[in-house]
């Protein structure tokens, strides 16, 4: 298998996400935030296919507005599609007929049902407007500005420390894989379906527990001897300029026309 | 193991999230301040795992490795798993926002279970009962998430009856993997970080 496709699509870059600074940036964090998450309720709960298409156009406008590549966030949204594929082609199969008028087309002595693709439509395009909204618009932070604000917001401080150190060591314990990796095929292991395969990795695995464990204590000894004490701070104190205000003035009554559509339609 | 937004119907999302945060708050009691860099530094090692491509046919799958983090880490799972599908969801576009909690709830949940299975059975001195429940716990942990996904998905409608089926007989050849690779790693660690298993006990 080679080497390259061992990360399927989503390897990261480093701490963070390289990206060119947009209009998108310049939008307090904590507001953002809080809008996808209402974005994200209003386009998934109803079940309306004409909400779930504009907000699907809105994720793909806020995709442009953020200068993402589209490179990437294609193939990142691909790979998402592919979860879910087998679902989308089942569900026009599996949902129960009621009347014969609802049926579309027949294949291997199968009946499709109009409900069954509308239904599979509808997930296909709320799970792609999500994540495209979602890759756009937070996905663009760095991972410390998603983190305090978080806890801003009131998220538990520790689940975002914990979040943070995840974040810090991502890369670090990354490195530190594929130089086992690398040792382990300088040693000519390839991958195969074997059990000798499955306990190496395994070996790896736990070897790479062990070894971040190790880190962590040393980690934890130089954080002690810069006077840890089990709290941190938040520095940052970003304060909600005139231009938020302006984008909350906007989007929320947008959202809520979103939702009167859904209830009227 | 990923559902994606708009799969799910609204009261198994609103459960999914409910279990999750109680979950997550005695994650977070049970883990100490003292422990933050510990468990962030393990997270982030079980994150980069999770990437590892096995090859499967013709085709690769990667590990979940929830029986290994229940095993290591007992209810801080639930915390821990959390910020992994969170930082997934938003920087790598898997998942979705909403169906989060139903995410973290089918994933850690069975964590914790094997924490609890197999807490005795990996504190034995025989290398051979420690693999066991290792491999146990990994096929365990896989088995049952797999089943979590199939009763979420089941519960939002009919229509999604036989792919909860197939979902679950797809995962079968993982669960075995997964049994392995867990197994080989807990013995591993037993021999030679035994204090790893159950750091936050």
């Amino acid at each position: 298998m080679p080497q390259n496709l061992e990360h399927s699509g989503s390897s990261w870059k480093g701490q963070q996400l390289k990206h060119q600074t947009s209009l998108i940036d310049r939008f307090d964090a904590r507001v953002r935030i809080v809008l996808i998450a209402l974005f994200a309720c209003v386009v998934v709960l109803p079940n309306s296919l004409l909400v779930a298409g504009i907000g699907l156009l809105i994720g793909l406008l806020l995709v442009v507005l953020a200068r993402l590549n589209m490179k990437r966030i294609f193939r990142r949204v691909l790979a998402m599609d592919m979860f879910m594929i087998f679902l989308i082609i089942m569900l026009p199969f599996t949902t129960p007929i009621k009347v014969p008028a609802d049926i579309l087309f027949e294949l291997f002595g199968l009946q499709a049902s109009r409900q069954g693709l509308l239904h599979a439509v509808l997930i296909a395009v709320k799970a792609n407007a999500v994540v495209l909204a979602l890759l756009a618009v937070v996905g663009t932070m760095s991972a410390t500005q998603f983190g305090h604000s978080l806890a801003r917001i009131g998220v538990s401080e520790k689940l975002v420390h914990l979040l943070l150190f995840t974040v810090r060591y991502l890369d670090v314990i990354g490195q530190e894989y594929k130089r086992m990796r690398r040792a382990m095929q300088a040693r000519a292991f390839v991958l195969r379906v074997d059990k000798h395969t499955w306990r190496s990795i395994g070996y790896l695995i736990g070897m790479l527990l062990i070894r971040a464990m190790e880190r962590s204590e040393r980690i934890m000894n130089a954080m002690k001897c810069r006077g840890y004490h089990g709290q941190f701070y938040l520095l940052d104190h970003g304060s909600l300029a005139a231009r938020d205000y302006y984008l909350v003035a906007l989007s929320v009554p947008f959202l809520g026309m979103l939702i009167g559509m859904a209830l009227i339609l | 193991m990923h559902i994606v937004d708009g799969a799910l119907s609204a009261p198994v999302l609103a459960t999914g999230a409910v279990l999750s945060i109680a979950g997550v708050a005695i994650g977070l009691r049970k883990l100490d301040y003292n422990q933050l860099p510990q468990v962030g530094v393990l997270s982030a090692a079980f994150f980069v795992a999770s990437y590892i491509h096995l090859p499967l046919g013709f085709s690769s799958v990667h590990l979940i490795l929830n029986g290994l983090i229940g095993l290591t880490l007992g209810w801080v799972a639930f915390p821990a798993l959390l910020v992994a599908l969170l930082l997934q969801a938003v920087f790598f576009g898997f998942g979705g926002f909403l169906v989060l909690g139903v995410n973290a709830f089918n994933i850690a949940m069975p964590a914790v279970l094997v924490f609890y299975l197999c807490r005795k059975g990996l504190q034995s001195t025989n290398q051979r009962t420690v693999a066991i429940w290792g491999v146990v716990g990994g096929a365990g942990a896989t088995c049952a998430t797999t089943l979590f996904v199939a009763l979420s998905l089941a519960l939002s409608g009919d229509a999604f009856l036989l792919a909860a089926k197939v979902t679950f007989i797809a995962h079968i050849p993982i669960m075995i993997i997964e049994g392995f690779v867990t197994g080989a790693a807990v013995v591993l660690i037993s021999k030679v970080k035994p204090e790893l298993l159950g750091i936050t006990d």
